[in-house]
């Protein structure tokens, strides 16, 4: 996580203060209870809520069963749901690497002023509501007659306008837009670990610019694109209002899908086993991931 | 260093036109003087700003979403501070998990964050809720909040605060007086980073929010699932108006790229 959590404290009068025991848990005392009473308790009470009961007319019923489970693992509605949420994440996350990672290069070449304009440019949309760049794209894909198509169509690359409201194409485009500055930021937070020298070095004893990228650049970076990708696809995978927005009401994901058994048709047990297992298969592709990198990558990191 | 080629800065000039369209799209649609979603072509209007004053629900979302902001940051700092002088200063047993439970709210989808705090809050009687919306936002900006201020903390020189023992000062006055102001900065923009957290978060307000309690987010996008007309383009320009402010005054006071390094894990 954050470099300043890892540090160990290690000036002397951290030492000091480390012979009294009390007062790092009476500082820290406020927010743990804050976050046992508000945070782990309700998660607890959700995988709780997915083993429960629910009828049209009963409602909730405490009960432990398995009902919920054994839906989602017969119906093949569910299997169809998440296998679409998850190849929507992977193609978004392989758009944000193979648009993500050149741009972070040549954004990093770039002189002093440019760089940081651009990189305002890039990553301020981070901060922008998530519904007005997602309204963006629902302008910009329109009916028959949106932007993107008649543009298309323009410059003769297309002969009749393309679907993409309410597609995963769609969806795909407007996601991998939302998360580019995530992938940006990982790969440029690896490039400032390169020496620029040893590209000059390759240079100098004869490499092209394509064995430079490829066995010098690439190496390098692959660290910074790979945490990138774990980002995207663990958010992508969890997005809301990109797929709610751009996918309409048919085309589900496990959080649209999440939200309908919420607040439409009411059966929250269902509903929460449809997010409680969103988030085991999330954290177990995580884990797995980060395992595998840094495994592959020890010499890197080390 | 090599310089970037033509084909580079091509690949550039495309890539950074098609991240600013939507949001340029947006904002050119709302001075549209039609009635119908357009682009303005041959004059500028601001027909669909003066109509967001006349639809109150709008209004009121806003100004939910300024109070939830400003608050819930506040609150999250009350508990973040403390939290972080500790993590930053002292090694003790149970720092690291400490840590990772007090960061984990990046982790966890907050399409589950959201379902978790509508049960247990409609559990306990406190659904739907300004409380209750109060308290979920506070936990969710707390990393945040958290992250910044710990940077400020971990970087401060500490022999001020010696000196400032040394001549009789002691527990609040220590804190109010010499602590405070050293890691101020940090503090600040821990609040407005945890500000723009809340006042964008859509995913999991959009499951505890009711009529009264709706926040612009919420309020855009059940108005989008109906239908977009220009009005919704209007607001939302303005939404990127309020934030492009806020990110010139954040970048101002504090620098902009160590917020956004703060915000590089996982936050939706």
């Amino acid at each position: 996580m954050s470099a300043a959590v890892d540090t160990a404290p290690v000036n002397a009068a951290a030492t000091a203060d480390a012979r009294d025991r009390r007062a790092p848990w009476a500082l820290t005392a406020p927010a743990l209870m804050l976050f046992v009473g508000v945070l782990v308790i309700p998660l607890a009470m959700t995988v709780m809520l997915s083993f429960h009961d629910w009828g049209q007319y009963k409602g909730i019923e405490p009960v432990f069963i398995l009902k919920n489970w054994r839906e989602i693992a017969t119906d093949p509605y569910y299997a169809e749901m998440f296998w679409r949420t998850f190849r929507i994440a992977l193609l978004t996350t392989l758009i944000t690497a193979m648009f993500g990672a050149p741009e972070a290069y040549i954004l990093n070449r770039m002189s002093g002023r440019w760089k940081s304009f651009f990189l305002l440019v890039i990553l301020g949309p981070l901060l922008i509501s998530v519904v007005a760049r997602t309204l963006g794209w629902a302008l910009l894909f329109g009916g028959n007659n949106g932007l993107i198509n008649k543009f298309l169509m323009s410059l003769g690359l297309i002969g009749s306008p393309l679907p993409f409201m309410f597609t995963e194409t769609g969806m795909v485009i407007a996601l991998a837009h939302v998360m580019m500055p995530f992938m940006v930021l990982s790969v440029w937070a690896a490039l400032q670990r390169v020496d620029p020298q040893i590209e000059n070095a390759a240079l100098s004893l004869g490499a092209g610019s394509f064995t430079i990228i490829r066995r010098i650049v690439l190496p390098q970076i692959m660290p910074g694109v790979l945490s990138g990708a774990i980002i995207v696809f663990s958010l992508s995978a969890s997005a809301f209002a990109t797929p709610a927005i751009i996918g309409g009401r048919r085309l589900k994901v496990a959080a649209t899908l999440a939200y309908d058994e919420f607040l439409n048709t009411l059966n929250w047990p269902l509903g929460a086993a449809v997010a409680v297992l969103l988030l085991l298969a999330l954290v177990m592709i995580v884990v797995g991931s980060n395992a595998l990198i840094e495994r592959r990558y020890a010499e890197v990191f080390r | 260093m090599r310089t970037n080629g033509p084909l580079a800065l091509i690949f550039h000039a495309i890539f950074v036109i098609v991240m600013l369209a939507p949001i340029v799209v947006v904002c050119l649609v709302a001075f549209t003087p039609e009635g119908y979603l357009s682009l303005p072509t041959t004059s500028f209007s601001l027909r669909w700003f003066r109509k967001i004053a006349s639809y109150p629900e709008f209004v009121h979302a806003f100004w939910v979403s300024l109070g939830l902001g400003a608050l819930s940051s506040l609150v999250a700092l009350l508990f973040a501070v403390p939290a972080a002088l500790a993590i930053a200063r002292y090694s003790f047993r149970g720092r690291g998990a400490l840590a990772a439970l007090f960061l984990s709210p990046l982790m966890i989808p907050h399409v589950v964050l959201g379902i978790a705090f509508l049960r247990f809050f409609t559990a306990i009687g406190m659904g739907g809720s300004f409380t209750g919306l109060l308290v979920a936002h506070v936990v969710v900006v707390f990393p945040f909040a958290l992250r910044l201020t710990l940077a400020a903390a971990t970087g401060m020189d500490r022999s001020i605060e010696m000196a400032a023992v040394s001549l009789g000062a002691g527990g609040w006055t220590l804190f109010r007086r010499v602590t405070l102001p050293l890691i101020l900065p940090g503090v600040i923009s821990g609040w407005a980073l945890a500000f723009i957290q809340s006042f964008d978060d859509l995913t999991m307000t959009v499951f505890l929010a009711t009529p009264g309690t709706e926040t612009l987010p919420v309020r855009m996008f059940l108005y989008i699932q109906d239908n977009i007309d220009p009005l919704v383009t209007s607001v939302s320009a303005s939404v990127i108006a309020i934030t492009m402010t806020a990110l010139i005054l954040l970048d101002r006071f504090y620098g902009l790229d160590r917020v956004l390094a703060g915000k590089s894990d996982p936050g939706r």
